[in-house]
């Protein structure tokens, strides 16, 4: 065989193997979209789910999602940029930080129930919290933390060696080169870490199964004291978010409309991981636009 | 010297220097590792002269380089024996702050390596560090290192621009701006022009030669003519040895070594 025929060939199976994933993506989307947009209203995303009877909405599933996601990232993201900064700026090459770096990555592999059994054991029964908000985040943030710290060393690593070493050449100091160089040159990749993060989160359901409950209270959103039982914003309260919603209504539903329901909850749920990655790649750009005058 | 170079009194007193010599090189030895790179080493560099490091690849001389402002430090396996005196301290010491040396003693690298921000942002990066906040004297500073660097009239508009827009050679005098604003004593250039194109090495080594007037450099480079051009010393580096070191016009008219001779009229290396 030639090599122009060869490289012909290798270029076809290429764009063939990139053809049968874009495929496989548009089918899967516009599945969901298309069974799922009958169901869209502004009706569905604001009235309270029901039990029972059909018609309820997504309401507080919704929102619950947006807020596990927002509390799991208030404590991921802090967590993880400076475990990765640690990781490819001051750890000393040594066998402990191999080991360290084997444990993040074993840990990232974990299986979503594995992590929703641990979250059940340690942030629903030893804390005696029972399924609250803030153990749903904790049992993600376990299963985001490996991820975001991985990203962020090697977003760190990948700076140019140049940078840092011009900076510190100037006489200034490693953290101030680690604060206004090599953080603000890695932020764009930081970012799309956190969103694929993200992304995980909203759509996680075997960890929360176990860990924030298959329930919300009863809900007043003109209440927002976060300490009034009633409050949207209360951390120590059960939440059912739109994935364990899904599930829900899907394996264990009385509703007689399960099947649109579940339809309708996914075309929010695949909707807002998009809305929610194109807003964030955005303002990714915007900070470092602005924190590098470009 | 800033008080605040040294962490703690030296334990000796401080000597006296020669008052002709910015820094005083004794028996240094540079081991990476296990390999030694720099063999015993003795060098008085002169003040406010230019001094070029020549030599083959590998011969020593940017360790050599990087080891006057602990640069070498960020390398886990690189140590260093003997003694560097600045100003009668040796910068070797456990007990010198780098941070400050680093600031009286500035390095530029070979390659271009301006920070992915504005011209401006990039002057003030380590004034800022440095606690400088009021912006009559930031600006004031910005314009006299980039009129001193010969950039100024070609950014004075466009200051808040990136530094990434500007052509190599500006992004280099971007550098050298940036290191003279922090007002170090001795400047060390790691083969600043040999990534430049022909016009802008031309003006780099024209700057060089204005600048000694107020600054002791040190420069490396592998262009012989350059070294002949724009340096007072030389200094012949093979396999971490210094071979020779004189007035730059007897090394290359009169090499005492042999293998001076050799290397000058390009036998190897």
């Amino acid at each position: 065989m030639n090599r122009k025929i060869t490289d012909k060939l290798a270029t076809g199976m290429f764009g063939l193997c990139a053809a049968i994933i874009a495929a496989i993506l548009v089918g899967l989307f516009s599945y969901i979209i298309i069974n799922g947009v009958s169901q869209l209203s502004f009706q569905f995303i604001t009235t309270k789910s029901s039990a029972i009877a059909a018609g309820g909405g997504i309401r507080d599933q919704l929102f619950n999602s947006f807020y596990i996601l927002f509390i799991t990232m208030l404590i991921t993201i802090p967590l993880g940029v400076g475990g990765g900064v640690f990781m490819a700026e001051y750890a000393p090459n040594n066998k402990v930080t191999d080991f360290i770096r084997t444990c993040i990555e074993v840990l990232s592999s974990l299986p979503s129930i594995v992590i929703g059994m641990f979250g059940l054991l340690m942030f629903v029964n030893l804390t005696g919290w029972g399924y609250t908000i803030i153990g749903g985040a904790l049992a993600l943030t376990v299963f985001n933390l490996p991820v975001m710290v991985r990203v962020t060393e090697d977003a760190i690593r990948s700076v140019p060696k140049d940078l840092k070493e011009a900076s510190l050449a100037l006489g200034v100091s490693r953290w101030h080169t680690v604060k206004t160089v090599l953080i603000p040159s890695a932020i764009p990749s930081i970012i799309t870490g956190a969103i694929l993060a993200s992304g995980r989160v909203f759509g996680e359901a075997a960890a929360l199964l176990f860990t924030a409950g298959l329930t919300t209270p009863r809900l007043n959103f003109t209440e927002w004291n976060p300490f009034s039982e009633t409050s949207p914003l209360n951390i120590f309260r059960p939440a059912e978010t739109l994935a364990v919603h899904i599930w829900n209504v899907n394996t264990q539903g009385m509703i007689p409309d399960a099947e649109a329901i579940a339809n309708g909850g996914s075309a929010v749920l695949v909707i807002s991981v998009l809305v929610f990655n194109l807003a964030a790649r955005w303002l990714g750009t915007m900070i470092y636009k602005k924190l590098t005058a470009n | 010297m800033s008080e605040q170079m040294v962490k703690e009194k030296p334990e000796r007193a401080v000597i006296v220097p020669k008052q002709n010599h910015v820094l005083e090189v004794k028996d240094l030895s540079i081991y990476y590792g296990n390999k030694q790179a720099v063999h015993h080493v003795n060098m008085d560099i002169e003040k406010n002269a230019v001094t070029a490091l020549i030599g083959p690849s590998g011969c020593g001389k940017s360790t050599f380089l990087r080891n006057i402002n602990r640069m070498n430090d960020l390398i886990p396996s690189a140590r260093a024996e003997g003694e560097i005196l600045y100003e009668g301290l040796n910068i070797l010491g456990g007990n010198i702050n780098v941070v400050s040396l680093r600031r009286e003693i500035g390095m530029v690298f070979q390659k271009p390596n301006p920070f992915p921000k504005s011209i401006y942002a990039n002057i003030t990066h380590a004034l800022k560090y440095a606690g400088e906040r009021n912006k009559a004297v930031l600006d004031e500073i910005v314009e006299e290192s980039l009129t001193k660097a010969a950039l100024w009239d070609e950014v004075k508009d466009r200051l808040h621009s990136s530094a990434l827009s500007l052509s190599g050679g500006q992004q280099q005098r971007l550098c050298i701006a940036r290191t003279l604003a922090m007002k170090p004593a001795v400047l060390l250039l790691d083969e600043p022009a040999s990534a430049l194109d022909p016009i802008s090495n031309a003006k780099i080594e024209e700057l060089i030669t204005g600048l000694k007037r107020e600054y002791s450099i040190i420069i490396v480079t592998h262009n012989m003519q350059q070294a002949l051009r724009v340096s007072d010393r030389t200094a012949f580096f093979l396999n971490g040895e210094l071979v020779e070191y004189g007035q730059t016009e007897q090394i290359f008219t009169s090499p005492k070594k042999q293998k001076t001779e050799d290397y000058i009229n390009g036998k190897f290396g």
